[in-house]
């Protein structure tokens, strides 16, 4: 399939189509992300490394296509993975803010609902989020950790085909207008 | 300025949200305090829920192998030959329930034994991010439990509490690399600190390069920390080399090597002593002396079957020699007071006495020699510096030198 700029770029305001969720689904989803992410691994370890929570984030951000309410959604759901690490309050708070910010003013100019758009802004918004939570790590708490970039390249690339997946079932909770 | 703030509300939001993060990762990483509220919000809402899925899991788990596997099979067994197949389902189950109850029982057994007072906790959660060596149990301070508190389990070390909330606790493991504990390997005794080193293994630092440490050693806890109560298992060294400045000491920790399910929290630790490391105990073989004629080594032959009656060696034969002269005069060796007139050694046996095992009977010449000094007797052990000043004690027949007297068998050898 040719898929040339016109479908990729969003140039009219009628294409950018704000996805409405209920409550519910809002709360109940990163929430849901977050407890999957520290029950399931108890059984199967690999899970370790699916960031649910991020790609929850980056869904909400952009399909609500709203800069502000993406960034809220992520120092949420930052603040509470925060809660439940070993880190410091901020460190996945700050991070999951920037992405949220930056995956709503993508959604603002990128036709999302495409599955290669999703699966390319899905790695690159881990392969981002894992690098600022790495440069945080290092300025702010000064830890000696090693950007592992193999490592976390095969992993974008694992989360990128679990977050077409799991846009696509959330497509199905949004409101229908 | 109203428009202004109006076309960069997002970034002006997006710094204020950033910002206020900023602020609150300074006051923890300055204070070095949590901002306790917010975490024991998160985790009264997520270890509820954990709880609640893993209750449903396990009656789930619970109901399949007690009702539907039940079931299914004994209505094969109706089908098939039905006793056999009933007792191997029987036996099936009951060797699941017994790997259970064996976990359970080794806890209750660990707990009961160790003079420690501690409280089992289950795992319910993981931490939050992957590389997080960190876990939840379903203990918080409402049973007692305490920041810093040792988890343990039968097999080891498994971490200290990170963090205490009403109904759950935070432990961080000991394969996290913010993790330390002293330990003292079971050998030699060396001291070292373990640190997690964010995968399965841990290290051992500063060891120094002399200090002996083997592949295959164990490390205990030394009490060192505060945290463990010395004398708990640590872990098996897989890797002991030489390094710079410090030796590589790759640990093992036993405490995870079998999984994490039910841990046990430490709430009052005592100190155990560290068990000795044993040595399979094999038999020495020791050879006969060397005989020195073919006397003694008919003497050397028997003594293994008489050990303790053969006279084998000189000195053996000069103190047989002794309490003979001294029996004959009634002397008892350690017996008599103080004060009282020692034996006289040089008087000879009475003719006819049985003479020792390899004690031969003087010579006139050698008599005479012995005679030299008159009738003065023996000095008996006086203690140092109170000698008294006599001339000297007339020597023993046996010295060196009277080479004669003091070989008896050369001067007397065997016809």
């Amino acid at each position: 399939m040719r898929y040339s700029d016109d479908h990729i770029l969003l140039h009219s305001q009628r294409e950018t189509q704000i996805s409405r969720f209920k409550a519910w689904v809002l709360f109940l989803v990163p929430l849901a992300a977050i407890l999957f992410q520290v029950y399931f691994p108890l059984f199967f370890q690999f899970l370790a490394y699916l960031e649910l929570p991020l790609i929850v984030t980056v869904y909400f951000a952009l399909m609500r296509r709203s800069p502000i309410g993406g960034l809220l959604v992520g120092a949420l759901v930052g603040l509470a993975q925060d809660s439940l690490s070993k880190n410091p309050l901020g460190m996945f708070g700050i991070t999951k803010t920037i992405i949220g910010y930056v995956a709503a003013s993508v959604g603002l100019r990128l036709d999302v609902d495409h599955a290669l758009i999703r699966l390319i802004l899905g790695f690159i918004f881990f392969v981002f989020h894992q690098f600022i939570f790495w440069v945080l790590s290092r300025g702010l708490l000064g830890q000696q950790i090693n950007f592992e970039t193999q490592r976390t390249l095969v992993l974008g690339l694992l989360n990128a085909i679990v977050a077409v997946s799991l846009f696509h079932f959330l497509d199905k909770l949004k409101e229908r207008t | 300025m109203e428009t202004l703030l109006n076309r960069y509300r997002n970034v002006t939001v997006l710094l204020l949200v950033i910002f206020a993060q900023l602020v609150l990762l300074a006051y923890q990483v300055k204070n070095d305090s949590d901002v306790r509220m917010i975490r024991v919000w998160a985790v009264t809402a997520v270890t509820p829920l954990a709880r609640a899925i893993e209750g449903v899991r396990g009656g789930t788990e619970g109901f399949l192998q007690n009702y539907v596997v039940l079931r299914d099979t004994r209505a094969e067994n109706q089908r098939l030959h039905s006793e056999l197949g009933k007792l191997k389902l029987e036996n099936q189950f009951l060797r699941t329930e017994l790997a259970t109850a064996d976990r359970a029982k080794a806890l209750t057994a660990f707990e009961s034994r160790s003079p420690s007072k501690m409280i089992a906790a289950r795992v319910i959660a993981t931490a939050a991010g992957a590389s997080a060596s960190a876990v939840f149990v379903d203990r918080g301070s409402t049973s007692g439990v305490e920041k810093g508190m040792a988890v343990v389990t039968p097999d080891g070390i498994v971490g200290k509490v990170l963090a205490a909330y009403p109904t759950a606790s935070q432990v961080l493991l000991a394969t996290d690399p913010s993790f330390a504990a002293g330990v003292v390997s079971q050998k030699n005794h060396v001291r070292g600190i373990l640190k997690g080193l964010g995968h399965g293994n841990c290290r051992v630092d500063y060891v120094q390069n002399e200090e002996k440490v083997e592949s295959g050693e164990w490390f205990y806890t030394s009490g060192d920390d505060r945290i463990f109560p010395k004398g708990m298992p640590a872990g098996l060294v897989t890797v002991a080399r030489s390094g710079n400045p410090f030796q590589e000491i790759m640990v093992e920790p036993s405490g995870l090597a079998s999984g994490l399910e039910e841990v046990l929290i430490v709430l009052q630790g005592v100190h155990q002593q560290i068990p000795e490391l044993k040595t399979a105990a094999q038999p020495v073989y020791l050879a006969p002396p060397l005989p020195s004629t073919p006397g003694d080594a008919q003497a050397v032959s028997t003594a293994g079957t008489n050990s303790g009656a053969a006279v084998t060696t000189d000195a053996d034969k000069i103190r047989e020699h002794y309490k003979e002269v001294a029996g004959e005069q009634g002397h008892k060796f350690g017996e008599n007071p103080p004060g009282s007139k020692p034996a006289d050694f040089n008087l000879e046996k009475k003719p006819g006495e049985k003479p020792a095992a390899g004690a031969k009977p003087r010579t006139d010449g050698e008599t005479e020699r012995a005679g030299e000094g008159g009738t003065t007797p023996a000095r008996p052990p006086t203690p140092a510096g109170k000698s008294p000043a006599v001339s000297p004690a007339p020597r023993p027949p046996v010295s060196p030198s009277q080479p004669k007297a003091a070989s008896p068998d050369k001067a007397n050898p065997p016809q």
